[in-house]
């Protein structure tokens, strides 16, 4: 290999980390500059925007479970329907007149026992391939909101109930109008994801997550419990899909039969273009909220513009394929052969 | 050195099934310390099975183990590790998507205390690394390489620094030098003599009658699962020790 070559290589490698971590970031700042100039006045007005943040609450919750689930180079369909249940037992407790602390409660804990039940399936029962156990637990759990409700909507929650999808904070003492308000779910989101955050990248559970996606005998042999620390990715999977059971009962106000339905394929779709590796061991939080960002920014954009819900479908799915088709040229690049 | 000759492990008529078929059936093995013992035999002769009772990984169906001295019942791979047994593996067992240093450390990361929680210590395993990948003379770009980027001798050393970055007493390699190039694997072998000189017992399974013969001071053969035949380096041949592996004695 002649010098200019390896100039030219090392280059590449040089460039390869930051387009790695802040590529995903640039394609969404390219989307939002494109719709700032395709609506000037209402794409970035404080409303729109905290519209966007609103719409994506849940589906954001979803999204991370199933990055991490991803990350160990599994897949959680159930995410939905964990939801669904999850959202249906708030409902129930709600009815029957449970203080809010504990209707509050109810989800997280009804999301967490879903995961742990995902977890202990994939792990205890050696399904052959976590596809095969939460596309099962997607009919169980759904079955069983619709058991339990009836399959009919269950409406009306007290204010505290509904503070997390639903509550505002007031600006107004720093100026701003009433009207510019920030929503509690925004600030939900941000802290939930700077907790993942570190977890993911700062402590040694999150290290072996990485290590299991990355090559699970490595960590086996390395003496982490391989099996302890999926039903703890699984479990809190389901857990956050809990809190997006809670944002969501307090968007809606109502438990409803078809509530997430096929948000599994969204919160995978978000983590793909985050950049987020099927095989695992790759992707970042930062990645998964940029899918997610990405995902809500082009549904609110074409919304704005009347374009038909038929062409965001195929936007978002040939958005998916290009993200993809990119990773795989970066790592012709990245990677030795 | 007073404790080379000290016995370090020892493994007694250690026997293991996989359901109907026996894998191993009363082996019996021993490491002394600064000693280099080579492993052989054909395929499916049950090698891998031993190394991996050894580690902790298999439970053997009967036979103990003992450790300078003292039996012991390993669970896991975590109980033989910290009795200072390291396993350097075939497919080498890193994670290709992690850098240097954090496969080194991978499941013994340092960690810093803030408030109540536990935070990975990335400048102590960086530290850390770079100390230890000097001493064993092994080049890298940087400890934040990611493994993936490294050639395959460069993995191997990776493995093995992995293997001793914990005070280990005893390192057992599976195939160390099988997925190497021909100029890596004088250096892979040095390596090794050098551990042997800081007092290390090595166990080294290899089918390469080369390396058993540069870096081994004993051999031992096993066949079928059972110990075949066993000798100093010195008082047998290459042709003696092929035989063996083929069951001829």
């Amino acid at each position: 290999m002649d010098n200019k070559d390896q100039e030219k290589d090392s280059l590449y490698l040089k460039l390869i980390p930051y387009f790695d971590r802040y590529g995903i970031l640039l394609l969404l700042l390219i989307m939002i500059v494109v719709m700032h100039f395709l609506q000037p006045d209402v794409f970035l007005s404080w409303r729109n925007v905290t519209n966007v943040f609103k719409q994506i609450s849940w589906q954001s919750m979803l999204a991370l479970g199933v990055f991490m689930v991803i990350v160990t180079a599994g897949i959680d369909l159930s995410v939905g329907s964990i939801m669904m249940l999850s959202l249906m037992i708030l409902a129930i407790v709600a009815k029957a007149g449970a203080p809010w602390f504990v209707v509050a409660m109810t989800p997280l804990i009804a999301g967490l026992i879903c995961g742990l039940i995902n977890g202990l399936g994939i792990t205890i029962l050696r399904m052959p391939h976590p596809f095969i156990m939460t596309l099962g637990t997607l009919y169980i759990f759904r079955g069983t909101g619709n058991l339990i409700s009836g399959g009919t909507p269950i409406s009306g929650f007290t204010d505290e109930v509904r503070y997390l999808g639903h509550g505002r904070i007031d600006l107004t003492w720093l100026g701003l109008e009433k009207s510019q308000y920030l929503p509690v779910s925004l600030v939900l989101i941000a802290i939930v994801y700077i907790i993942f955050w570190v977890f993911m990248n700062h402590t040694r559970t999150g290290k072996w997550i990485y290590a299991i996606g990355g090559n699970p005998s490595a960590a086996r042999a390395s003496g982490v419990n391989v099996n302890k620390i999926l039903v703890i990715v699984y479990s809190l999977c389901g857990f956050l899909s809990g809190i997006g059971a809670l944002i969501l009962a307090g968007r809606t106000d109502s438990g409803y039969p078809n509530a997430g339905l096929q948000s599994e394929l969204d919160a995978i779709a978000a983590c793909i273009i985050g950049g987020a590796s099927f095989f695992g061991g790759r992707g970042t939080v930062l990645g998964v909220f940029a899918g997610v960002m990405i995902m809500g920014i082009l549904r609110n954009g074409l919304n704005l513009m009347d374009v038909s819900s038929f062409w965001q479908q195929v936007l978002i799915g040939s958005i998916i394929v290009l993200a993809v088709y990119i990773d795989v040229l970066r790592r012709d690049l990245g990677t030795r052969k | 050195m007073s404790s080379i000759n000290q016995l370090l492990l020892e493994a007694k008529s250690v026997t293991k099934y996989f359901g109907t078929i026996t894998a191993l059936e009363n082996v019996n093995l021993k490491i002394h310390a600064g000693e280099c013992l080579g492993v052989v035999g054909d395929n499916g002769a049950g090698k891998t099975t031993l190394m991996k009772v050894l580690s902790g990984l298999y439970k053997p169906s009967s036979g103990s183990l003992y450790f300078e001295g003292k039996k012991e019942v390993l669970e896991s791979p975590k109980d033989s590790q910290e009795l200072g047994l390291e396993m350097v593996y075939q497919d080498l067992a890193l994670a290709g998507n992690l850098p240097i240093g954090e496969n080194i450390f991978l499941g013994r990361e340092p960690t810093k205390n803030l408030g109540f929680i536990k935070l990975l210590d990335f400048k102590k395993i960086k530290e850390l690394t770079d100390a230890h990948l000097g001493k064993l003379k092994i080049n890298v770009k940087s400890a934040d390489q990611k493994v993936e980027e490294l050639s395959g001798g460069q993995r191997q050393a990776v493995a093995i620094a992995r293997s001793t970055a914990f005070n280990a007493k005893v390192v057992i390699m599976d195939e160390p030098t099988a997925a190497l190039a021909i100029k890596e694997v004088g250096k892979v072998l040095d390596l090794i003599n050098s551990l042997k000189k800081t007092g290390v017992g090595v166990i080294v399974i290899s089918h390469r009658m080369d390396d058993i013969f540069a870096v081994c001071d004993r051999v031992m053969a096993l066949f079928q699962g059972t110990n075949f035949a066993e000798s100093e380096l010195s008082k047998t041949s290459r042709d003696e020790v092929i035989g063996w592996i083929m069951g001829k004695k």
